[in-house]
């Protein structure tokens, strides 16, 4: 038998397809079915309607959780949008050697499996017995440091990962470290498509490097800036790896502190067997993103 | 030529014998989790030499993983393991779920062994509707683990050390500030949480009564939040959560001085959490009286199974066996549920680990006294919640009274979906 011309692409193309509807697609639209019910895995479903978004939207974790969301994207996304774009501009710039090397060792972190990475950094944030607390330990010493700690009231050990008001910055400094990199490499990505000839007119005129960063790079970065802080938002909100292995018994820590959106319905659905709340509650985070998208694409669109 | 046609018939034929009794023998999947695989490779020999026709291949997950992965493959029908392994904290959910055949009927007949198991155990595999649906295999009578080093150290002996009190005493003198950061470094336990779990199991009902109703709010909380909330203002614990790399530390080190947990944790801290420690550690009985069963687990055969018969073969090995249930037991303090094996010898044994005490007897005592305890589906939605009431207690100062009248209205919330 032969394959028609016509039919044969499709054919070829296939695989994807299957695998995709299988994976991809069946899951989604399921989901979106068992929203409406309440079903615990096993027992039959029961239709129950919009109760379950009724529950998810009245629930006080659930907001505490879209809270704890929000903090820990404010508090990675907006050092490290700043950092790497400062390092993409340095790396961009005449006055770095060895430029591969740079690119590779920031981005390092990003293909490192987030897993392995929170572990790392679970003994790093160790209370008695991590490494953290043991340098600010040898640092408080110094007379003067010591002194610092002093005036911010710093007292040590930390408990990093053990109180309330230190889990979200716990998560936030593993998180930004991790993507950092990766923001990194679209900004410069971004500076490099900027024509040469522009700041040539700039050096014409007599810009200095202040009004050629604000005048010419911010500006014609604008887009870059919007891609880059959409990948975040959709990244942090959907945040689950980090909290899930940092926070004690996996529940989110002390006060449910960093207990995330993405970590709550998991929790829902798979430890209490809730899954048509879990279903809900994923479905009201994909409303949470998109919403959030549109408000990020008109601060930069605009022009 | 006659001589070869026969030679090769022969051949044939033997040939023919061996891919028969090869086909014959059934391959069953036991999922289960650790330390209780390394019960059952401790027996699977004696299994496979008395079941030449069965193979048992064991599928281990982490605790957790185990019973996700359980429930998603009832759930999907599919892939379901022959037998299976289900801790009490999880037992009450697939208990009122179903998805497992009952072992009261034909052709298991579970119910001749019923007056051989822990009455509690039997009724917790129970459905309301009085189907068993999980076979009891072992149950874990609660107990402190002790540093026996330390405790002589500090000048006091294990016999006085009967309520609460007297541990708290002794922790306060062993709790200290070794490198004068303000912070203690030794402690007398590593959670405070713990000795909520105390109090809170030492009783006939745990997070919900008979009729299905919340009782969070029940004195007998209120007291375990207050003594947990105590011993963390004195700074008596190391606030180290279980099963982290901290807490593994504490147990190598000797940074805590006592640990309440169930039998099984004795197997552990032998096997690979502290095993140059041996000698150092006793056991003794919880404080103030209190009996409680702190984990266990039960056998169950999925509905979907394709080996049924085989694996009934296989639980009837692990769980109504004297000799078996001894085996488990030795080799990683699963403690036995067929209470004929109550009678061994093993019990009279000195422990190398615990300097040689006959710790066993001591759990065999904790083992008849432990209460039937209600068990709820709900229960680990409630324990979730009510541990999160404890930290808001512990970190937070919100008053024991408050947090748990706030988690029963959680509980009762969440209870409908």
């Amino acid at each position: 038998m032969r394959l028609s011309k016509k039919a044969a692409p499709y054919v070829f193309i296939s695989p994807f397809y299957i695998l995709f509807f299988i994976f991809g697609a069946f899951p989604i639209i399921y989901s979106f079915f068992l929203s409406f019910h309440i079903w615990d895995g096993i027992s039959p479903k029961e239709f129950v309607g919009f109760e379950n978004y009724i529950f998810v939207l009245t629930d006080p974790w659930f907001w505490q959780s879209v809270w704890n969301s929000l903090v820990i994207f404010i508090l990675t996304t907006i050092p490290q949008h700043i950092i790497a774009l400062f390092l993409a501009f340095i790396l961009n710039s005449n006055l770095v050697k060895l430029k591969n090397l740079f690119r590779s060792s920031y981005f390092l972190p990003y293909i490192t499996s987030s897993v392995a990475v929170s572990m790392v950094f679970g003994m790093l944030y160790g209370e008695h017995f991590g490494i953290l607390n043991a340098i600010l330990k040898y640092m408080e010493k110094f007379s003067l440091i010591g002194a610092m700690f002093n005036i911010i009231n710093l007292k040590l050990p930390i408990r990093w990962l053990g109180e309330a008001a230190w889990i979200k910055p716990s998560i936030a400094l593993l998180v930004t470290w991790q993507f950092t990199g990766w923001n990194m490499i679209i900004y410069y990505a971004g500076l490099q498509n900027i024509p040469e000839s522009l700041y040539e007119a700039a050096k014409v005129d007599g810009a200095n490097m202040r009004q050629v960063f604000f005048k010419i790079i911010l500006p014609m970065l604008r887009p870059v800036i919007l891609f880059g802080v959409t990948l975040s938002i959709i990244g942090n909100l959907q945040l689950f790896e980090q909290p899930f292995i940092l926070t004690p018994d996996r529940t989110g820590g002390s006060g449910r502190a960093g207990l995330t959106t993405a970590l709550y319905l998991y929790r829902t659905g798979f430890n209490w067997n809730m899954f048509g709340v879990g279903s809900a509650m994923a479905y009201i985070l994909c409303v949470f993103i998109i919403i959030l998208s549109l408000i990020n694409s008109k601060i930069f669109q605009k022009r | 030529m006659r001589k070869l046609l026969v030679v090769s018939l022969m051949i044939v034929l033997l040939v023919g014998i061996f891919t028969l009794a090869v086909a014959a023998k059934t391959t069953i999947k036991v999922a289960c989790y650790p330390d209780q695989d390394s019960g059952f490779e401790d027996i699977l020999d004696q299994f496979h030499a008395e079941y030449p026709d069965i193979e048992v291949e064991l599928v281990t997950n982490g605790f957790a993983d185990h019973h996700k992965t359980l429930l998603t493959q009832i759930a999907a029908g599919a892939e379901v393991p022959d037998v299976t392994t289900i801790e009490i904290a999880y037992i009450a959910n697939f208990v009122a779920n179903g998805g497992f055949v009952n072992l009261l009927e034909e052709p298991y007949n579970a119910g001749q062994f019923k007056d051989n198991i822990v009455s509690y155990k039997w009724s917790q595999g129970t459905t309301n509707d009085g189907r068993l649906i999980a076979f009891p295999s072992d149950i874990a009578p609660g107990t402190i683990y002790y540093r026996r080093d330390i405790l002589a150290d500090l000048g006091y002996k294990i016999e006085d050390m009967k309520t609460l009190e007297d541990w708290l005493v002794a922790g306060l003198k062993f709790a200290k500030d070794l490198d004068g950061d303000g912070v203690n470094d030794r402690w007398l336990l590593a959670d405070a949480t713990d000795i909520f779990f105390m109090i809170a199991r030492s009783g006939k009902e745990l997070y919900f009564n008979e009729n299905g109703k919340s009782i969070v709010d029940s004195a007998r909380f209120i007291k375990a939040f207050r003594a947990a909330k105590m011993v963390r203002e004195k700074g008596l614990d190391a606030r180290i959560g279980a099963w982290t790399n901290e807490w593994y530390s504490t147990f190598k080190n000797g940074t805590v001085l006592i640990q309440p947990c169930g039998a099984w944790l004795g197997g552990h801290i032998r096997n690979w959490i502290a095993t140059d420690t041996a000698g150092n550690w006793g056991v003794s009985n919880l404080p103030d009286e209190m009996y409680v069963n702190w984990g266990g687990s039960f056998l169950a055969i999925p509905e979907k199974a394709k080996h049924k018969e085989e694996a009934w073969e296989f639980i009837k090995f692990v769980a109504t066996r004297k000799d078996t249930q001894i085996a488990q037991f030795k080799a990683s303090n699963i403690f036995p549920s067929w209470m004929p094996a109550f009678d061994d010898p093993i019990f009279e044994e000195e422990m190398e680990f615990f300097a040689g005490q006959k710790a066993r007897l001591l759990w065999l005592e904790a083992a008849q006294k432990i209460p039937n305890v209600v068990t709820n589906k709900y229960d680990v939605i409630a324990e979730e919640i009510v541990r999160a009431a404890l930290t808001e207690v512990l970190e937070n100062d919100v008053d024991p009274v408050q947090a748990l009248k706030e988690a029963k209205a959680q509980i009762e919330r969440r209870a409908r979906r």
